[in-house]
């Protein structure tokens, strides 16, 4: 009988290599020319193997590509991967095998073959609707090409979701409501909406602190922003059930749920990192994020470090990650990963300034707590 | 000891930046008192601070032997003092000690108003004064002009004003000459006569104690005499006496007219005070030498540590400072806003900022400092006179007759262009015109001004308003009394002590406003709303209120990013450590600074 983690159980696969480098992103992505399929197959495969060898009694909950670019990968290592993880696992009727895909004509083309595989869930990085946003972001595709690419993503799996930035140079409120209507109508059940952050180590970044990328928006109209997505998603039948994240009824990333519920996940690829218990601790995990490092080091596992996280780590991570969701944390479990509970003067206050909500033993942030979540996380922590 | 028609004795009064060390550089240089490999710039400035900002604290004397034309060879003592108004007094004694000034001014520039003060310090001790135009190099120079600006403003001759480059070394041979030909030899004095010597100034080497630079006027100092100070009563046995060539050089005694330091196992700085005689201890001279004044603190601020654990430090530091500088007076403070922490008086801003760059990187301790101000004197009904140092401490103003503040006599040199904005500065700061008077382009503007308006950011806001033209001093003119009132300010309902102030009863609408207005800037949003206000008595004047904040959040975070998300939650938890908990409010350290800096 396969052992239900709480939290659930995933596996993360990260493909390393894009097209292009897109200007706003700080993932661990690189631009290639040729990429040896075979032996990357093989090295997932092995590392997979590895990884089921410590937690194979576990029933698997979700399999999620990401990158990087994924859906650049041939669709035989997607099959070899797959393969090796059901030989792996025992996994759960309704496992997720989402799979992150670029709407090019090319990568719509590969589409049926990942379906073969057993991915039956696409997350589309469209970010915008419009060709001229999408050349700002450094896409590579076209609008038209996006919203061919989204046919047939939905044409070939039963769940779909694509992503959209927001809070884009220049974009007033009036213009992004346009936008996101026009996202709503497109048939998917889930989406992801992010307003664009600019990261450190990005080009966006560098142009910002030399004084160039102007026409962000500031504090107030970003709050607005905000407040109209939530507004236009819900009356969409789209639940905001997490910061950035909508569902229509059931349409949840199994996936990304693991990561807010803290539960456990294997990370495989070069910069994955990962959270597994064993032996009744929790350890993260966190490979080396040069691909040709991370290759030669599958080996003799050279690519992988691990740490023992302490009792706060633990009941930090909880917090911080748990209240992103609409259900919020569980009290109860916070207080046993800690050994003690939250301060509760702070918890009183931000209770009186309506920005956290009690109910039974879960404690959730209200829309007002989840436009300032960093704030309301940084108050509670455990020290 | 040196025949006193062989000894010159001199001092250098310049502006910052018109070349006194530079020239005092190449006269040490030129008459090889030091070997070329051992020179290096600004020799006679001592400490870092004075090597960075140019400027001098402590008075230093270099002994120069010069083989003059005439075939003698002259022993040269110059004295290089402090420039800046702040020591006014220990220039002012240092000007005593010598007979002659060398007067430098930059060709291309002119006069300054700090140049004006030092020659008027220089008049004062009866100086024979040679010019010296600097920069006569650079084709901006107009030596002409400045000849008879030197005449017009100052009152002095200045055609036979000595023209140099102390950059190039052009015409230093030509100063060296004119200090031996015009500048008198000392007094005569007696050598037999009981010691009389003047304390110029003191300093402490971690090696030797406390080093005194001392003139002698009557008698002989040698090394194992047993001298007294005539003002501290202290007495000490004489370990050594020297010159500063401008390393320290014993010799066998100082006699009449000459300077040089000695050394007595003086522990602190502060049992040697500026001006004080000092004399032998079984043969005392029978009167001390005029002048002396205990120095008095005219600015006071409140110094906390900005991490409360670092008070202990904090107090050494200040005490090991304290030490070593007479001038300097703290007290405890406890401030609801700040802590623990001490309540300061500096003999003027530059002081304050010397101290407070001292404690922070000789001490390593990170400070925050309150507002500057002044001492205000508090007559109640009964007729009684109280200092007030601290706006914090205030009496029930019921209890109050009236109070006075100190009034200074500032003088500012400005090109006329700028002459409408400094005139606009000085009206704005409460200032009564004095004296405006035109000395070719530029204008001398006098005016009778509240220190309490200059002590803050007076000096800033003038640089600004004249691109940095305008030239600036002044003088104690005495208390006068004004309607004077504390205001408060008030952070989500809860005063806070750090940022009263004393403020004219006219000006506290304004000042109010402004201060609220900039709290609302330096004061990060919160997750509530706070109002801002400022307060005489129980009455609100002003008011600001700081919206919440409406939106901090991580638009993405999944398993890959939960680590460093988390450590930038932890740093920010940190961050906020480092501002003060105010009731629920968290407010920067610059904030209690920077909330009072004016913009007009």
């Amino acid at each position: 009988m396969a052992e239900i983690v709480e939290g659930g159980f995933g596996l993360y696969i990260h493909w390393p290599f894009c097209a292009a480098k897109c200007p706003y992103c700080d993932f661990n992505s690189h631009v290639t020319r040729t990429v040896d399929h075979g032996a990357w197959a093989d090295a997932y495969v092995r590392e997979i193997a590895r990884l089921a060898a410590e937690t194979g009694d576990q029933r698997l909950d979700s399999v999620y590509f990401g990158g990087g670019t994924p859906s650049l990968m041939e669709p035989a290592t997607v099959q070899a991967i797959l393969d090796a993880v059901r030989a792996g696992w025992s996994v759960a009727n309704d496992w997720e095998v989402t799979l992150e895909a670029n709407p090019t004509s090319v990568e719509a083309a590969r589409f049926a073959g990942y379906r073969e595989a057993g991915v039956n869930r696409v997350s589309v990085g469209v970010q915008a609707l419009d060709d001229a946003s999408l050349k700002a972001l450094g896409r590579l595709h076209s609008k038209d090409e996006a919203l061919a690419a989204l046919e047939v993503a939905r044409s070939t799996f039963d769940r779909v979701s694509f992503d959209l930035i927001y809070a884009r140079q220049g974009q007033s409120l009036s213009d992004w409501r346009d936008e996101l209507l026009r996202g709503l109508d497109l048939g998917t059940d889930h989406l992801s909406l992010y307003q664009l952050t600019i990261e450190p180590g990005t080009a966006f970044w560098d142009r910002k602190q030399a004084g160039g990328l102007k026409g962000l928006p500031d504090e107030d109209l970003g709050a607005d922003l905000y407040e109209a997505t939530a507004e236009l998603c819900a009356e969409h039948g789209f639940e905001a059930y997490e910061v950035s994240n909508f569902a229509r009824d059931g349409a949840r990333s199994t996936h990304n749920l693991i990561y807010w519920n803290a539960g456990d996940w294997g990370g495989i690829g070069p910069g994955a990192h990962g959270r597994l218990t064993l032996g009744g601790e929790r350890i993260a995990t966190e490979q080396t994020l040069l691909p040709k490092d991370w290759l030669a080091g599958v080996p003799d596992g050279r690519h992988e470090s691990r740490h023992l996280l302490s009792s706060l780590d633990r009941a930090n991570e909880y917090l911080m990650m748990g209240l992103r969701l609409r259900d919020g944390i569980s009290l109860t479990r916070l207080e046993s990963m800690a050994g003690r509970p939250l301060d509760a003067n702070r918890l009183t206050d931000l209770e009186g300034y309506g920005l956290v909500e009690r109910s039974g033993s879960r404690l959730a942030v209200t829309e007002a707590g989840r436009m300032v979540l960093n704030r309301v996380v940084s108050e509670l922590l455990l020290e | 000891m040196t025949e006193l028609s062989r000894i010159r004795n001199f001092s250098i009064v310049a502006h910052i930046d018109h070349g006194k060390s530079t020239l005092a550089d190449r006269l040490i240089q030129l008459t090889g008192t030091v070997a070329e490999r051992d020179m290096k710039e600004q020799l006679l400035d001592a400490m870092d601070i004075e090597r960075e900002r140019g400027i001098t604290i402590k008075a230093n004397t270099v002994r120069i032997e010069y083989p003059a034309q005439d075939g003698h060879t002259y022993v040269l003592n110059l004295i290089d003092t402090p420039g800046h108004v702040d020591f006014a007094y220990e220039v002012s004694r240092s000007m005593q000690a010598v007979e002659g000034s060398l007067l430098v001014v930059d060709a291309t520039q002119g006069v300054e108003a700090q140049t004006l003060a030092n020659v008027y310090q220089a008049i004062d001790a009866n100086h024979e004064i040679v010019p010296v135009l600097n920069k006569i190099d650079l084709p901006a120079s107009e030596p002409e002009r400045v000849k008879e600006q030197i005449e017009d403003v100052i009152g002095i001759e200045a055609h036979d004003a000595v023209e140099i480059s102390a950059k190039t070394g052009l015409g230093i041979p030509d100063v060296l000459e004119a200090i031996v030909q015009r500048l008198p030899a000392p007094a005569a004095g007696d050598p037999d006569a009981p010691l009389k010597a003047m304390l110029v100034d003191s300093k402490y080497d971690q090696y030797l104690g406390v080093i005194v630079i001392v003139r002698i006027i009557d008698g002989t100092l040698k090394k194992g005499d047993r001298i007294r100070m005539i003002k501290t009563g202290g007495t000490y046995d004489v370990d050594d006496v020297g010159v500063y060539r401008p390393a320290m050089t014993s010799v066998p005694s100082l006699g009449p007219g000459e300077i040089g330091y000695l050394n007595a196992s003086i522990k602190q700085v502060r049992d040697t005070r500026v001006g004080d005689t000092i004399t032998l201890e079984k043969r005392q001279c029978e009167t001390a030498l005029p002048g002396f004044k205990p120095s008095v603190p005219v600015v006071f601020c409140g110094l906390f540590p900005v991490d409360t654990n670092d008070f202990d430090d904090m107090r050494d530091a200040i005490e090991k400072l304290a030490l070593n500088d007479a001038s300097f007076s703290y007290e405890m403070e406890t401030s609801a806003a700040l802590g623990f922490g001490f309540r300061c008086g500096f003999l003027g801003l530059l002081h304050l900022e010397v101290i407070r760059d001292r404690l922070e990187r000789e001490y390593d301790i990170e400070l925050i400092t309150t507002a500057p101000s002044v001492i205000f004197h508090v007559y109640s009904r009964d007729g009684e006179m109280t200092e007030l140092h601290n706006p914090a401490d205030m009496p029930d103003p019921a209890t109050i007759d009236h109070i006075e503040e100190p009034r200074i006599k500032a003088t500012v040199l400005v090109p006329d262009e700028y002459l409408g904005d400094v005139l606009k500065l000085c009206q704005d700061r409460r200032g009564i015109q004095m004296d405006l008077t035109y000395a070719g382009t530029r204008a001398m503007v006098v005016y009778d001004l509240p220190l309490a308006e200059v002590v803050f950011d007076f000096y800033d806001r003038l640089k600004s308003v004249t691109k940095g033209y305008a030239s600036f001093d002044y003088q104690m003119l005495g208390y006068r009394e004004d309607n004077l009132v504390k205001m408060q300010v008030l952070v989500n309902d809860e005063p806070v002590d750090a940022l009263s102030i004393m403020v004219h009863r006219d000006r506290a609408e304004g000042r109010g406003r402004a201060m609220c207005e900039k709290l609302k800037e330096l004061i990060p949003r919160h997750m509530f709303k706070i109002p801002i206000q400022a307060a005489i008595g129980g009455r609100v004047i002003a008011r600001e209120t700081l919206s919440a904040m409406r939106k901090d959040v991580t638009a993405k975070c999944y398993g890959g990013d939960a680590t460093r998300k988390k450590k930038l939650l932890e740093k920010q938890k940190a961050g906020k450590k480092k501002m003060r908990q105010f009731g629920k409010v968290e407010i920067p350290q610059e904030a209690f600074i920077n909330a009072l800096k004016m913009d007009g």
